[in-house]
């Protein structure tokens, strides 16, 4: 039982925190406060499942008062303006670039940030007259989100075309090397030039950004247009997500007395489980709340409730499948043989099935169930391993690497990937790695991030951070960016700085 | 038919465009003071001596032919320093079939693959072979060469090739023959052949300050191929000579410095070359 006594300290805690911007305290203040009630009518066995570690809420807090995440209708925005902010459509790049600055200010979400900026290049690239004054006005605008959305799991798309405005952003990302936003080509070879694509990829190569999502698969499996949004997450249009809960499957097979009591009582007891907590909080969100009812985004049609979905997260299959096969008396490996990768798929097989069966009445978009997610971790994770991902100190040659995950990638439309570091040499051919991450998507991958072994900005595991930033916080000091505390978690815990440079 | 095969790159982007797999044959009959591979220079001719000094009992003779046991291999290269020979026990005979199926596997990834060496023309029949197999495999074919075999007298061998790399080592021919032991006529008529045809997408110069007349070269090699890129563009690669894996006896030449690269660089451009790269 939790006291006042307790919540005072939790508080005055925060409150003292010498690393905490002035915004950071507030949020954790916000948490603190929320944390304070219930959650909402949740299955008994939830309590059961989290203490044990088998599910984990993602810090989402107990009450949800807006989505996790929103991708707003920016197209539909400069189309007609806001009433609520008072903003006509933009008739030039200068407005153009102040209204969507505005709207990103009033988009909530998990982290209080927009996890969506919209197809920027598609956005902006009407408005452009001159490419050289055009410049700096996209410079500052990509400045001022990383200065003042504060947070990396912010994303913003490009392509699949190549566009005046596409180019313009990759050359000022080149020139800024800052974390936010997080940046994603949605490729598709018939549609994006080989130019653009090398010209993306030299980029990535330069600034950890942008990371590849093969468009065809997405579109094929969204029935509206989609967005890449926070880590790697498709999600709809003029929607999002929920919520986000994940379960652990390396703390699972912990509490499975053989193989066959995981398949047939553990797993679908968890799943069952989780479920019936997304949809208490899912219920609560949209029952309780005002924000369905109330938000302009969603009064003057920028979100619409019935393009939100649940997604139902995984992480630790690496672990999962090597202590089955140890339960078996083998020692075969996740990723080192194809028994243990095919245990891998019979789980992701049943944990799809029974997903699939579950029947939320607020998510429509998908036949009335949850997206799967391969949740990319946390950064106080320790010996779990993102989503299906071999883990760092693991990995197989590039290309068994890539065919390896290319099995895996295909159940989750609503966010998996891969990291794929190369040597400084790798760099200065970027066709060669192109050609790799074509070869990648043709394989199955749906997402593939890179960057160079000597960039300041890197992946941790889907969100940016600078290596400089890292090292600030290390000594004591403050930086602008929340996430850089999940960064300097993810290096100590996840060994993220060791993860296989790859040469070609 | 079969072809000596010294090593086989799965993914290389240093030999040619994009991501190809690379496979050096064994062989070469130059025998340049500054090869950084000399253990391609010959074929093996079981001696035997390296297998004394295979420290995991990788090596062992039999019927006066070397067998190489990859799996036992721990790599030390013992057996390529102990070889009295430049060759190198750790060949591999493809035929053509079995070669292109190991390239097969490295595909979707690579968008195709370049023959080098050693020089791979001393096994051209195999290599045509190779070709012929690869080409429906939807590979682009590349062959890196020393530039010694007449491809105007053998076209049969450019019949499912994309291009030729070609090494112009030195212009002028005597300094040539000091550093190779042969003569670059064959060489230079073959770069002029080719990049008349479009089937030149990039030469080579080392460069090695105090050895070779590098300004020279790269000013006349520059000025023979500017007027032929508009049948294709030709890449002039001006390599910085390394240290690294070069023969004791050869290996105390300075490297170039950056400033002498840039130099040299400027020239080629200058002379009407449109792509030049310094590595």
């Amino acid at each position: 039982m939790i006291t006042l006594s307790d919540k005072q300290a939790e508080i005055l805690h925060i409150i003292k925190d010498t690393t905490l911007t002035h915004e950071q305290t507030m949020m954790a203040l916000a948490k603190a406060a929320e944390n304070t009630l219930d959650y909402p009518d949740v299955p008994a066995d939830f309590y059961d499942l989290q203490e044990k570690g088998v599910i984990c809420d993602m810090g989402e807090g107990h009450a949800p008062y807006a989505p996790r995440y929103i991708l707003p209708d920016y197209e539909k925005f400069f189309a007609q303006g806001s009433k609520f902010l008072r903003l006509d459509p933009p008739k030039d790049l200068y407005e153009a670039v102040s209204d969507l600055l505005i709207l990103y200010h009033h988009v909530p979400s998990v982290t209080h940030f927009p996890v969506y900026i919209g197809r920027i290049d598609k956005l902006l690239d009407p408005f452009i007259t001159d490419e050289a004054a055009a410049k700096p006005i996209i410079k500052n605008f990509l400045r001022q989100i990383d200065r003042t959305v504060t947070d990396s799991f912010c994303h913003g798309n490009i392509g699949p075309e190549d566009t005046r405005a596409g180019r313009i952003i990759l050359e000022c990302e080149r020139e800024l090397q800052d974390s936010t936003p997080n940046l994603t080509l949605l490729y598709n070879p018939e549609k994006t030039s080989d130019e653009f694509a090398v010209l993306c990829t030299e980029t990535a190569l330069d600034c950890a950004k942008p990371s590849f999502a093969y468009d065809p698969q997405f579109a094929s499996e969204f029935p509206t247009p989609y967005g890449i949004a926070s880590c790697y997450n498709g999600l709809p249009i003029g929607g999002g997500a929920y919520t986000l809960t994940r379960l652990m499957l390396n703390k699972l097979v912990e509490t499975a007395a053989s193989k066959q009591d995981f398949f047939e009582r553990a797993l679908p007891h968890a799943v069952e489980t989780m479920c019936r907590f997304m949809d208490q909080k899912i219920r609560f969100l949209v029952e309780e709340t005002p924000f369905f009812s109330c938000n302009f985004l969603v009064k003057e049609g920028l979100l619409q409730r019935d393009r939100f979905n649940g997604l139902f997260g995984m992480v630790g299959m690496n672990e999962c499948v090597n202590a089955l096969m140890k339960l078996e008396g083998r020692e075969d490996r996740f990723g080192y043989s194809a028994q243990a990768d095919d245990l891998g798929l019979a789980i992701l097989q049943a944990i799809d099935e029974q997903v699939k069966a579950h029947k939320n009445p607020y998510c429509e978009y998908w036949n009335g169930s949850f997206i799967l997610h391969a949740q990319v971790g946390l950064a106080d994770d320790q010996n779990v391993t993102p989503g299906t991902r071999i883990p760092i100190g693991e990995e197989l040659p590039l290309y068994e690497h890539m065919r390896q995950a290319g099995k895996f990638h295909k159940f989750f439309p609503s966010g998996t990937g891969d990291i794929f570091p190369f040597d400084m040499t790798s760099a200065g051919n970027p066709e060669a790695v192109l050609d790799v991450i074509k070869g990648g998507f043709k394989v199955g991958m749906r997402y593939i991030s890179t960057y160079s072994s000597d960039s300041d900005v890197i992946r941790i595991t889907g969100y940016l951070v600078k290596r400089s930033d890292i090292e600030a916080l290390e000594q004591g000091r403050q930086v602008v960016n929340d996430t850089v505390v999940l960064g300097m978690g993810a290096k100590k815990n996840c060994h993220v700085y060791e993860r296989k440079v790859r040469s070609l | 038919m079969i072809g000596y095969v010294n090593r086989v790159i799965d993914h290389s982007l240093v030999d040619g465009p994009g991501n190809r797999t690379a496979i050096f044959f064994q062989g070469c009959q130059f025998n340049c003071r500054y090869c950084h591979n000399p253990e391609t220079l010959h074929r093996c001719v079981g001696c035997g001596r390296c297998e004394a000094v295979c420290p995991v009992g990788a090596l062992h003779l039999e019927n006066g032919k070397m067998h190489w046991n990859a799996a036992l291999c721990c790599g030390c290269d013992a057996c390529i320093k102990a070889c009295p020979n430049t060759s190198s026990p750790k060949i591999t005979e493809y035929t053509p079939e079995a070669l292109a199926e190991k390239v097969q596997a490295n595909m979707p990834f690579i968008r195709g693959i370049t023959c080098s060496g050693g020089e791979c023309t001393l096994q051209a029949e195999f290599m045509a072979a190779l070709f012929a197999l690869t080409k429906p495999m939807g590979l682009s074919n590349l062959i890196d060469s020393n530039g010694t075999m007449d491809f105007a007298q053998n076209q049969w061998l450019l019949e499912n090739a994309d291009g030729v790399m070609l090494d112009i080592k030195c212009f002028d021919e005597e300094q040539h023959k000091m550093l190779t032991g042969q003569s670059n006529r064959m060489v230079l008529q073959n770069a002029v052949w080719l990049a008349e045809r479009g089937l030149l997408p990039e030469v080579r110069t080392v460069i090695v300050p105090g050895l070779l007349p590098n300004e020279d070269t790269v000013n006349r090699v520059s000025r023979l191929l500017a007027p032929y890129q508009e049948a294709a563009p030709i890449r002039y690669k001006i390599i910085a000579y390394r240290p690294m894996g070069v023969r004791s006896e050869y290996s105390h030449y300075p490297t170039p410095t950056k400033a002498e690269l840039a130099a040299l660089k400027a020239a080629a451009e200058q002379n009407g070359m449109k792509t030049v790269v310094t590595v």
